[in-house]
C-alpha cells in the first residue's frame, strides 16, 4: 500500500515537481492485488508501448462472453424463415456452382475425387473462415457507439462472432459427412489430425479478424474492401483448386497462408486424395500462431484508443 | 476498510484538435499522403496517439481535457460533480471507467467498479426482454449468478412480467427505457459511475429513478454523479466536486461548490458576442458584484452593456432567465423603457429585479439582441450570467422542483368527533 500516502495528492500542485509519468510495466499490471480482501482494486495509469493480456480479466467476463455469443446467433437469423438452414444452403449451393464452372467447365483437376466433394471438403473450413472474419469485423464497427459508453475487455467482441460462426461450422460440417457416405468415402488415419486443424483454423480465423478489426476501427475503407479481400483471399487458398498445381519451388511460400494447411490436410484426412502434407501443417501451424498472439497483442495495444477514434 | 474508495493523482488528458480534420480518413488517402510526405505523416499520425506524451512542450493543437486532476473519495461519499459544458467531467469519468486512457497520471480504485453513462448499453431490438436483461446486466460487469438472483426484482421494477419472451422491438420506448434503468438500478457495486442518465424519460419516471438512486445512494455506496440537474444533485449527494477547464477549482460541501460553480458560469460567461457585436452582463445583488445568491426581497441588477462595430438604428434587448431545469421563469424587455434607443455604437442597459418568490437552485439569463422594429435576433446569447437563488422563506410553500414559492398560511380547524 505504497500508495496511499493520502498527503501525496494534497500538495498545491504548483510545489509538486514535475514527474514524468512511468508506463506500468507489464508486473505492475499483473501484480495488482486486492487492497483489501474483499475489495477488488482497480488501477489506472497512463500506458505506452505494448501492455500484456489481462487473462484474469477475459475469465472474469465469461458469462459476457456466453451472452455475446448467444446475441450474435439469436440476432443473425432472426426473422428468417430458413434460419439456421443457411449454414447449409451457403456452402452447398457455393459448391454447386464451383462444380459446374471449375468443375465440369474448366476441368480443374481435383486429384481423382469427385468435384463436389473436393470443393466441398475445403468450403466447409473456408466458410467458416471467411464468415468469421467478415463478422468480426463488422461487429465493432457496428457496436462501436458502445464502445465509448463502458469498458470491457474489447477482445471478447471480435471473438464473439467467432464463437457464433462455430455453429454453422458444425452443421455444414453434418452435411459434409453426409456427402461422404453419399460418394462411398471413408476418412482414413489422417482424420485424427482435424481437432488440431480446426484449432489452426479458429486461430487463424481470429488472428485476422484481430488486424483486420483494429485497422477498421480508424479506417472504415476495411469495412468496404472486406468483400473483395475475402474473395482473393480464397484463391489465395486451394479451395477450388488442388494444392498439387502448385510448383514445389513455392510450395513453401505458399503454405505461410495457414488455410491452405486447413484445407489440404482435411483433404487427406478424409478422402485421402493426397499424402499427409507435413511440411505444409507445420508451417500453417506456425503462421497461424503468429497470426494470433501478433493480432491479439495488436487489438490489445490499440484497444484504448477506440473509444478516441471510433 | 480502506479509508479512500477512489485516489486520482494528477489525472490529465490530452485531445488532439482538429484530429479529423488532418487525418486523412481513407486509406487511399493516407497512402498518398505517405507518398507525399513519408516522414512527416508518421509524425503526424503518431502525435495524435500520442496527444501530450514526449519531452516536446504542449503545441497549440493539443488540447488539454483535463489537467492535473487530483481528488480523492471516502468510501460511502455520494459526489455530485459539475462544470459548464467541456470542463472535462465526461473525460474524466470516461478515465476513471477505463474506456479511455489518462495521458498521464493515476487513478486507484477500491473496489467493484460499475458505470452507467448509458442506459441500456448493449440491448439489441430482435432480443427478448429476458435476453437483454442478461446481455446489458454481464455489459455493466454482473455475472450471470447474480442476475438470476435479481431476476424478478429487475422485472418487477420495470413492470415488463407479461413481455419477457417478446424481442424488444415491439415493446413501447417507455417500457424499454423502463427495463433498460431497472437492470442498472440493480447493480451492485462498491463504487458506482452516473452520468446524466437522469436526463432521460419523462417527469414522473425521473421522481422514480431519483427515488431509485437516493436507494442505492443511501446504501454505503460510493457514487460519483454528474448531472446540470441542481436539485437532482442537491437531493443525492452529500459533496460535490466542481470543474472548469479541465482543473478541480472546488471539492468539498455541496453548497459551497454549487456557490463556486454560479461563478464559474458568470464569469467566464459574462463577454459574449463574435466580431460585430460584443455582450457584456454584469450582476450585482443589494449593489454588491462579489454577491451570486439572491435571496428572497433582495434586489438583483443586471447590466448589460452592448457594442456593436457599426452604428446601429434602434436597437432592443431582451434578457430570458431560465430556472437550473431550463424552464423560462420570466423575461424582461426594454420595449417599455418610455424612449426608444438612440442610434449609436454603445448602449448600456439596466435592469432592476425584486425577489419575491423565486427559490431553490439557480436561474441563468439569456441575452437576445434585435432591431427595435423586428422579432429576429441579431444575436442571441444563452445563459450569460448565473444567479444562485436562496432558500424557501419561512411561511412560504414550495413544490419540490419548482422555482417559485409564495407566502402561503395554514390554519388547521379543529372538528368535531
Amino acid at each position: 500500500m505504497t500508495t496511499l500516502n493520502s498527503q501525496h495528492w494534497q500538495r498545491d500542485s504548483a510545489e509538486v515537481p514535475v514527474v514524468t509519468p512511468v508506463a506500468p510495466s507489464l508486473d505492475d499490471v499483473a501484480k495488482a492485488v486486492p487492497a483489501d480482501v474483499d475489495l477488488i482494486r482497480t488501477r489506472i495509469r497512463a500506458r505506452s508501448g505494448f501492455a500484456g493480456i489481462d487473462w484474469n480479466e477475459l475469465y472474469r467476463n465469461r458469462d459476457l462472453f456466453r451472452f455475446l455469443v448467444q446475441r450474435e446467433i439469436k440476432v443473425r437469423y432472426a426473422q428468417s424463415a430458413i434460419g439456421i438452414g443457411w449454414a447449409i444452403l451457403q456452402p452447398l449451393f457455393t459448391m454447386i456452382v464451383f462444380t459446374v464452372i471449375f468443375g465440369r467447365l474448366a476441368n480443374v483437376d481435383s486429384d481423382g475425387v469427385p468435384y463436389a466433394l473436393f470443393s466441398f471438403i475445403a468450403l466447409v473450413p473456408w466458410m467458416y473462415y471467411a464468415n468469421a472474419i467478415t463478422d468480426g469485423v463488422n461487429n465493432l464497427i457496428v457496436n462501436s457507439p458502445m464502445l465509448s459508453k463502458v469498458y470491457f475487455p474489447r477482445l471478447l467482441m471480435p471473438l464473439a462472432s467467432n464463437a457464433a460462426r462455430l455453429i454453422d461450422f458444425a452443421v455444414a460440417s453434418v452435411v459434409l459427412i453426409g456427402l461422404m457416405s453419399w460418394y462411398g468415402k471413408v476418412p482414413n488415419l489422417g482424420v485424427l489430425l482435424i481437432p488440431w486443424l480446426m484449432i489452426v483454423m479458429v486461430m487463424s480465423a481470429a488472428g485476422t479478424t484481430f488486424w483486420l478489426a483494429t485497422f477498421a476501427i480508424q479506417f472504415r475503407d476495411v469495412k468496404h474492401a472486406m468483400g473483395f479481400v475475402v474473395q482473393i483471399l480464397m484463391y489465395a487458398a486451394p479451395v477450388v483448386y488442388p494444392a498439387s498445381l502448385i510448383p514445389d519451388a513455392y510450395r513453401f511460400w505458399y503454405s505461410i497462408n495457414p488455410m491452405v494447411a486447413v484445407v489440404e490436410g482435411m483433404r487427406c484426412g478424409l478422402v485421402g486424395s493426397v499424402g499427409m502434407p507435413w511440411m505444409t501443417i507445420v508451417v500453417g501451424s506456425c503462421s497461424a500462431m503468429l497470426l494470433f498472439f501478433s493480432g491479439m497483442l495488436y487489438f490489445n495495444h490499440k484497444e484504448r484508443q477506440f473509444a478516441d477514434v471510433a | 476498510m480502506t479509508e479512500h474508495a477512489i485516489i486520482a493523482d494528477r489525472i490529465s488528458k490530452a485531445y488532439q484538435v482538429g484530429a479529423h480534420r488532418a487525418r486523412p480518413d481513407t486509406l487511399v488517402g493516407t497512402l498518398q499522403s505517405w507518398l507525399a510526405a513519408p516522414i512527416k505523416n508518421y509524425q503526424h499520425i503518431r502525435s495524435l496517439t500520442n496527444a501530450g506524451r514526449g519531452r516536446r512542450p504542449t503545441n497549440r493543437e493539443t488540447l488539454w481535457a483535463l489537467q492535473d486532476v487530483s481528488f480523492e473519495v471516502h468510501p460511502g461519499e455520494v459526489v455530485g460533480i459539475v462544470g459548464r459544458n467541456g470542463a472535462g467531467k465526461s473525460t474524466l469519468l470516461k478515465i476513471l471507467t477505463r474506456i479511455t486512457d489518462p495521458t498521464s497520471g493515476s487513478a486507484d480504485m477500491f473496489g467493484r467498479v460499475s458505470s452507467l453513462l448509458e442506459v441500456g448499453t448493449g440491448f439489441h431490438p430482435e432480443l427478448t426482454g429476458r435476453e437483454n436483461v442478461y446481455m446489458n446486466g454481464t455489459i455493466l460487469g454482473m455475472t450471470k449468478r447474480e442476475i438470476d438472483r435479481k431476476f424478478d426484482q429487475i422485472v418487477e421494477f420495470a413492470g415488463v412480467e407479461r413481455f419477457l419472451e417478446t424481442p424488444i422491438k415491439r415493446y413501447s420506448s417507455g417500457m424499454q427505457v423502463r427495463l433498460a434503468f431497472s437492470v442498472a438500478a440493480h447493480l451492485e457495486p462498491e463504487i458506482l459511475i452516473i452520468d446524466e442518465v437522469l436526463a432521460v424519460g419523462d417527469a414522473e419516471f425521473q421522481k422514480r429513478c431519483i427515488g431509485k438512486m437516493r436507494e442505492v445512494a443511501g446504501g454505503g455506496r460510493t457514487v460519483l454523479f454528474v448531472s446540470h440537474n441542481m436539485s437532482a444533485i442537491g437531493q443525492l449527494c452529500t459533496s460535490g466536486m466542481l470543474l472548469s477547464d479541465g482543473k478541480v477549482m472546488a471539492r468539498g460541501e455541496l453548497h459551497e461548490v454549487i456557490e463556486a460553480y454560479m461563478k464559474d458560469l458568470f464569469h467566464t460567461h459574462s463577454e459574449v458576442g463574435d466580431d460585430s457585436t460584443n455582450v457584456s452582463v454584469k450582476t450585482s445583488i443589494n449593489g454588491c458584484e462579489d454577491e451570486h445568491v439572491w435571496d428572497h426581497g433582495a434586489r438583483l441588477t443586471v447590466h448589460v452593456t452592448v457594442e456593436t462595430k457599426e452604428t446601429m438604428q434602434r436597437p432592443a434587448i431582451d434578457l430570458y432567465f431560465h430556472s437550473s431545469s431550463g424552464r423560462m421563469i420570466f423575461a424582461q424587455s426594454d420595449r417599455f423603457v418610455d424612449q426608444p434607443m438612440q442610434s449609436s455604437k454603445r448602449w448600456s442597459f439596466e435592469f432592476e429585479f425584486i425577489n419575491n418568490g423565486f427559490v431553490s437552485d439557480y436561474m441563468t439569463v439569456d441575452v437576445g439582441f434585435r432591431y427595435c422594429s423586428s422579432t429576429q435576433y441579431l444575436g442571441l446569447w444563452r445563459s450569460v450570467a448565473a444567479i444562485a437563488l436562496g432558500p424557501v422563506p419561512v411561511g412560504h410553500s414550495h413544490g419540490r422542483e419548482c422555482p417559485v414559492s409564495v407566502p402561503c398560511a395554514v390554519q388547521v380547524q379543529e372538528m368535531a368527533a
